[in-house]
């Protein structure tokens, strides 16, 4: 079905709610990341309420495609997704990283219906979506999977296994996204480890390689469909992104990938937000 | 007296005993295990011929796997496999696979649930002229640590058959480990074996033991040897086989801590971490008595024949003998 200019907008509103949501759950939890949940905010959207088969009533729905969070430490930008397409009440985002939640520091299929894997430690989500790729290619069924790395985490060696196998078996069901928004812990990913030229070295893998801004909802879908259409290879998709994109004082600025904003910080990012960056009235956000 | 209920193989003592390695019960099982399951999947890191996952291979051509040198992409890939309805079986060399890829077992299979099956072939000093690298002495110390993992060391081929047939019907991460050189089969296909059930071997043929002797893995028949040979010195032992590492068979080995009063334990791991130190947690709490503890003790290994470092290292059934003698006379 075609994407009219209403649907992206309603697509791009429902972003902005979801950032709102992950500033308040990161302000309340006193913990957690904030730039990589709020630059994946559009890319998330896309995938829960245009892109992916699910049933949020049914999780473990079989015919569900498979959405594999390999980072684990952006969790919260899934969990917001997850309560504003119906997985869960949006109140229980509150309960992030508090004793008792299904909402871990980072993501527990087991505590989490919908969640596909537990994640955290870094490069293996390409790995587990290649098994689930594999077995489903294998059964003949047409579920696809998508999985989400970071850019950091191409610094793992498991990461490069799993590309060299899923370019060998050329798994052209599965499809690979790349928040590429060059930042990690330490600093900038080509200070840090150097991953460039990134296209070049996954075509070397036998992948077939789309560059997209990652804040554009609609070329997203649009590589994402591109995906579909590759029957020789594995399609990895690397998204440009802006790390903290939707709030000025975040965006580009690695020393907001690991901490979560102050309650006062929380405050001034949620007008920036409600305000398009200021250019509505401060009373009316 | 050995135990009839264990249903031995008849000529055990004798030099004519079949000898295989422990690892073809992996090829043999898997084999058993994909006949029952279609979705049995072998996955292997160029390691086919050795590890007999070929074996599958030949008969399952379709669900065989080759991951190619990269165990920590194999382990992961099959917890992905798992999770969509497979039951894979990933084999490696011990050394490399919990050695190389302990992260990815514990995240994406052991945290996660995944009906995993991890065989670790070439275990212990017995790998032989390979050396050190090779000779993985930590992995049953690495795995039993995990929760949600089982964790079985059969004694010979004929019960590896089963400990992976068996881990194929349970639903869980199990790890099995497997030998490289060639060993007494003295297990039949009548024998029991169950996950988390020891097996007594021998007791006294008369009169209460003065030492139990829990042995697993392909230990459990030096064990044997050195029960046999304390019996003709008038010292009367009970051997129990450990194929179940991780469950313990807790009350069987309860009750004959505190029947004999002394324990001997014997494994070809090190002593530190792996089986020797599960009893020991246990009894500590339910069966206090003293023991020793065979096994490597705090060293790596070297290159050199089976035999020569069995003996090295004090895992024959002399030195097995020797210990319990001296036990008995403290």
């Amino acid at each position: 079905m075609a994407l009219t200019d209403t649907d992206v907008a309603e697509l791009e509103s429902k972003a902005e709610q979801i950032r709102e949501t992950i500033i308040t759950m990161l302000v309340e939890a006193k913990s957690g990341h904030t730039a990589g949940p709020l630059d994946m905010a559009d890319i998330f959207t896309a995938f829960y309420f245009h892109i992916l088969k699910h049933d949020p009533k049914n999780p473990d729905w079989e015919e569900r495609d498979r959405l594999i969070l390999s980072n684990g430490h952006i969790v919260p930008v899934r969990y917001a997704t997850m309560a504003h397409a119906g997985y869960f009440p949006i109140e229980e985002c509150m309960t992030l990283r508090k004793f008792g939640s299904r909402l871990q520091g980072h993501p527990e299929r087991l505590r989490m219906p919908g969640m596909e894997t537990t994640s955290g430690p870094l490069g293996e989500g390409l790995s587990q979506g290649a098994g689930m790729a594999w077995a489903l290619r294998q059964d003949k069924k047409p579920n696809r999977v998508y999985v989400l790395m970071g850019d950091g985490e191409q610094d793992e060696g498991n990461v490069w296994e799993a590309a060299m196998w899923v370019g060998k078996q050329k798994l052209n069901n599965l499809t690979a996204v790349i928040d590429r928004n060059n930042i990690q812990i330490d600093g900038m990913t080509e200070d840090v480890m150097p991953l460039e030229n990134l296209r070049a070295k996954y075509e070397a893998f036998n992948w077939h390689v789309i560059e997209v801004d990652g804040h554009n909802i609609r070329a997203f879908i649009d590589a994402v469909n591109e995906a579909k259409a590759i029957y020789e290879k594995p399609t990895v998709i690397i998204a440009h992104t802006i790390a903290g994109k939707g709030v000025p004082d975040i965006e580009y600025d690695y020393h907001w990938h690991g901490k979560p904003p102050s309650k006062e910080e929380g405050q001034k990012f949620l007008k920036e937000i409600r305000s398009m960056k200021g250019k509505l009235p401060h009373e009316y956000a | 007296m050995l135990n009839a209920a264990a249903k031995l193989v008849e000529n055990i003592f004798e030099k004519d005993i079949a000898k295989k390695p422990t690892r073809d019960g992996f090829g043999t099982g898997t084999v058993e295990a994909g006949k029952k399951n279609p979705n049995v999947v072998v996955l292997c890191a160029d390691l086919s011929e050795s590890t007999r996952a070929e074996w599958f291979q030949k008969e399952f051509p379709e669900r065989f796997i080759e991951m190619g040198i990269a165990e920590q992409n194999m382990a992961a890939t099959a917890a992905g496999l798992a999770l969509t309805g497979k039951v894979p079986f990933m084999a490696s060399y011990a050394a490399f696979s919990p050695g190389r890829n302990y992260e990815q077992i514990r995240t994406t299979i052991a945290l996660n649930e995944a009906n995993v099956k991890i065989g670790g072939m070439h275990a212990g000093v017995s790998v032989g002229p390979d050396g050190a690298t090779h000779q993985m002495l930590e992995d049953m110390g690495l795995m039993r640590m995990l929760p949600n993992m089982i964790v079985l060391n059969p004694c010979d081929a004929e019960e590896a058959r089963k400990a992976v047939v068996a881990a194929a019907e349970y639903d869980g991460p199990v790890y099995i480990r497997f030998g490289r050189s060639d060993v007494p089969v003295f297990t039949t296909a009548d024998s029991p074996f169950a996950i988390g059930a020891s097996l007594p071997f021998w007791s006294p043929e008369s009169g209460k033991p003065q030492v139990a002797i829990f042995a697993t893995g392909s230990m459990s028949y030096n064990a044997l040897a050195a029960a046999r040979a304390l019996h003709a010195d008038g010292i009367e032992v009970t051997v129990i086989h450990n194929p179940s590492v991780k469950p313990l068979d807790e009350s069987a080995l309860v009750a004959a801590a505190k029947q004999a009063g002394r324990v001997i334990t014997v494994e070809e791991h090190q002593v530190a971490g792996g089986f020797g130190s599960a009893v020991a947690e246990l009894l500590a709490k339910k069966a206090p008595v003293p023991m020793e503890f065979i096994g490597i003790q705090d060293e790596f290994g070297q290159s050199g024949n089976p035999d020569e470092l069995i003996e090295h290292y004090g895992l024959a059934p002399a030195h097995i003998a020797e210990v319990a003698r001296r036990m008995v006379q403290c």
